[in-house]
């Protein structure tokens, strides 16, 4: 058995019972939390089969991105959760019962002729996975590429527009306004005569 | 002998399975609360890039982790949209029951 195999099985442990925290415990900081660590964990997984980069990039963009949004979204929310765990005891049965036989005929269709076929060839990346993937994203991929980048700008227009409430009746200053103004609208001259001392009130 | 000593592809693509009904279990058990639907949405997709990241790899393919960069791409957007319209719902009925959220039910 060699170390990679028993790395593997570690993360694979780790991985597993990590994912049915997640979807058991009573508590969604705790499952936000666990889905941290089970991240983290496949993250590792990844590197063993030498993609560094998407290993890389799945901890910085789930584990610093998009679990602390799912954080900051279960802590700001003031959630009861005892309505929402009702149900639990009596979908467990079914749940249970659909995810056995879904595995059952994965692990058939997988079938045991694999076990002994594949074992890990060498890398086709050669020094560096990065560049690699790199290659094909900005020569076979560009337009893909792009596409993806208009995506998540298209996101993030969507995900502030659906936030963004505008309350009434709170004094704020319009900066277009204080930009766009003019001195004429700030100043005003009065033009009038002036009075003579001669032409005063006898 | 020799593949039960080293990593092979089915390691892989059996773990991705495992985490992939886990996923589905936790849809099923889970049918109240969205904060748990939305996290188990994102478990089954990385049990897919499990699965693609060994593909790519045993067969010697870089799409395959071509895709993955993508699938995480659009992901990311899915959860960011997700708990935008999760908070505008808290906001407007104080919910995120499922079983609640039946105005459109007609």
């Amino acid at each position: 058995m060699s170390f990679e195999l028993i790395l593997f099985y570690l993360f694979a442990a780790v991985l597993t019972v990590a994912a049915l925290g997640v979807i058991t415990v009573k508590n969604s900081v705790h499952a936000a939390l666990l889905l941290v660590l089970t991240f983290f964990t496949a993250a590792a997984l990844w590197l063993l089969l030498q993609a560094e980069f998407l290993a890389i990039a799945l901890v910085l963009v789930y584990v610093g991105a998009v679990m602390v949004l799912f954080l900051f979204v279960v802590m700001m929310l003031d959630i009861k959760i005892e309505p929402l765990r009702e149900g639990f005891v009596r979908y467990l049965p079914v749940g249970a019962i659909v995810a056995l036989v879904m595995l059952t005929e994965m692990l058939m269709l997988i079938g045991l002729k694999v076990m002994s076929a594949q074992t890990l060839p060498p890398d086709p990346a050669g020094a560096s996975n990065t560049a690699w993937l790199g290659k094909a994203l900005f020569t076979q991929f560009l337009l893909p590429f792009e596409v993806a980048a208009v995506i998540l700008t298209v996101a993030l227009i969507a995900a502030v527009m659906l936030t963004l409430r505008r309350r009434v009746g709170v004094k704020a200053q319009n900066p277009a306004k204080q930009v766009a103004v003019k001195a004429s609208e700030r100043i005003r001259i009065v033009k009038m005569e002036s009075a003579s001392k001669g032409a005063s009130t006898p | 002998m020799n593949a039960l000593s080293q990593i092979t592809l089915s390691h892989y693509i059996v773990l991705g399975a495992i985490l992939f009904c886990i996923s589905v279990a936790g849809i099923f058990i889970n049918r109240k609360n969205v904060i748990v639907l939305l996290m188990s949405i994102e478990l089954m997709l990385l049990a897919v890039n499990t699965n693609f990241v060994a593909f790519s790899r045993f067969l010697g393919n870089v799409d395959g982790q071509v895709f993955v960069f993508f699938i995480l791409t659009v992901a990311a957007a899915e959860s960011a949209i997700g708990l935008a319209i999760l908070v505008v719902l808290f906001r407007n009925r104080a919910t995120i029951n499922v079983g609640e959220i039946d105005s459109m039910k007609g």
